[in-house]
């Protein structure tokens, strides 16, 4: 799961700084995650600098 | 065709655009944002010499603040004053300061287009050739000897290129910004720097002056924090008296690398300036002098190789080398320091305060005299380890 709260955010592209994986992107209506690429890594989550995104990580890892 | 297409105009895009097009190449400079410069994601301070080396003279408008010096407090609230001189750094004002620099590129005969989105690179017998982007909402398709990437620690572009620049995130800090108005600034002709894990975990809090009651408060925070940066800012503005009254007239944020540099920062026809190859000061921060910097030797490489009108990898490997030469070592060392500073305690801190003079700070942030820290840190027994790395 990836929820990202677009009231909360600031459109600053930090998340897509340190995803591993290149999985986000900065449009033209906010941040649009690549499903496939994703890994639930919840480092985008930690290192948002306003708390605009929740990662529930994958349960069997 | 272009002789050159540039990705983002930030500071290091727009210079290699006014360098480059002053040699009388033909260059396109593509910006995503509809308004070059804003938001800005930055405190806005440079040093006078560092200006002054960029060969710079921005116009008045672009400069808010002259700076004497700065203010570092250590946990225990002890402050080491630094006096850097008279009006010698300045606090900018981004959203002038990086259309000026845009300006001077046109100026110079860039073609400089904003709201210009650029999604993809042309591949031509597998290099790169050119950009696939949409200026404002026209799909388009442009080719070039040679793609410069300056699109910021965001860059999507190098990825694209071919070029793996993913690096460790606990190397880049989580920044978050306000610019405050109406509040009291006990010495507005210095910046303030605050540090201390519970202040701002591996990074510090800053305010830099940008009149006598207005100023950029921001903080810098390692990425892997659970609580976000912008608690540690709001605690902290509200626990300061001089502050906690104060308007916001922005909110500002953005990430800020603190090291991890590229050996490799080129492929055939292709290379990568600025915060998108991580060229930041990784003890504070700055990157508006290191991007431009990287800019003109990008377009001294650049020139060479449209001369020989051999745009391999090999021969802007130049790049990489004078890089590396000029800024990548010294940055190199300056990495070190930040190294063993985020492994201090706020006890570690207040025992430095104690013994270490501003000109000492100075010298270190520019990678000098660092064996003074590591005697220094010699004496505490638990710190030994991280002397070593200094040495
Ligand atoms: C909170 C904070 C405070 C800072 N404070 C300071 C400071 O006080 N002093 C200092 O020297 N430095 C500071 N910095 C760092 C400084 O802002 C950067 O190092 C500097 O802006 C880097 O310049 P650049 O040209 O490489 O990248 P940027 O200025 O980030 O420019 C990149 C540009 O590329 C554009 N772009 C990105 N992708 C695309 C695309 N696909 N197509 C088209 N355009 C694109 C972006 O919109 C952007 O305008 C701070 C940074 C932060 C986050």
């Amino acid at each position: 799961m990836f929820k990202w709260n677009k009231n909360k955010c600031l459109r600053c592209g930090g998340c897509i700084s340190v995803c591993p994986n290149d999985a986000l992107e900065l449009t033209e209506h906010g941040i649009v995650r690549d499903e496939k690429k994703c890994i639930n890594c919840g480092i985008c989550e930690l290192f948002c600098p306003v708390g605009a995104i929740k990662v529930k990580k994958n349960e069997n890892k | 065709m272009r002789d050159v297409i540039i990705v983002g105009a930030g500071p290091g895009g727009s210079a290699t655009a006014k360098h480059l097009s002053e040699k009388g190449y033909s260059v396109a400079l593509y910006e995503k944002r509809q308004e070059i410069g804003a938001p800005k994601r930055c405190g806005e301070g440079i040093s006078l010499g560092r200006v002054e080396r960029l060969g710079l003279n921005p116009p008045k408008n672009c400069i808010r603040q002259k700076i004497d010096g700065a203010k570092i407090y250590a946990p225990s609230g002890k402050a080491v004053e630094i006096d850097y001189g008279k009006d010698s750094g300045y606090i900018l004002e981004r959203k002038m300061f990086d259309k000026w620099l845009a300006e001077e590129a046109a100026r110079k005969g860039a073609f400089v287009q904003a709201k210009t989105y650029i999604k993809d690179v042309v591949r031509e017998r597998g290099r790169v050739s050119g950009v696939k982007g949409e200026s404002c909402s026209e799909k388009f398709e442009e080719k070039s000897k040679i793609l410069v990437a300056a699109d910021g620690v965001e860059s999507k572009i190098s990825r694209v290129a071919g070029l793996n620049t993913t690096c460790n995130p606990l190397l880049i800090d989580s920044g978050v910004q306000f610019e405050m108005a109406g509040i009291e600034i006990e010495d507005p002709k210095k910046i303030h720097l605050y540090f201390g894990n519970k202040i701002a975990p591996r990074g510090y809090l800053w305010i830099f002056p940008k009149g006598k009651d207005v100023a950029n408060v921001g903080i810098g925070i390692i990425g892997n924090c659970t609580i976000p940066a912008i608690d540690y800012l709001k605690k902290f503005v509200e626990n300061k008296e001089e502050l906690k009254k104060g308007s916001i007239l922005e909110v500002n944020a953005g990430s800020i690398p603190v090291g991890g540099f590229l050996k490799k920062m080129t492929l055939d026809n292709f290379l990568i300036v600025g915060d998108a190859a991580y060229q930041v000061n990784p003890i504070h921060g700055g990157g508006i002098y290191e991007a431009q910097f990287a800019g003109r030797i990008a377009a001294e490489v650049i020139d060479e190789a449209l001369q020989k009108k051999n745009t391999s990898d090999k021969q802007l490997n130049k790049y990489n080398i004078e890089w590396w030469k000029q800024r990548g070592n010294s940055l190199r060392k300056i990495e070190k320091l930040r190294e063993v500073v985020e492994n201090l305690s706020d006890e570690d801190f207040n025992y430095l305060a104690d013994k270490l003079t501003g000109e000492d700070l100075v010298n270190f942030t520019r990678g000098n005299s660092l064996v003074t820290l590591a005697k220094l840190l010699l004496k505490r027994p638990h710190l030994i380890k991280l002397a070593k790395a200094l040495f």
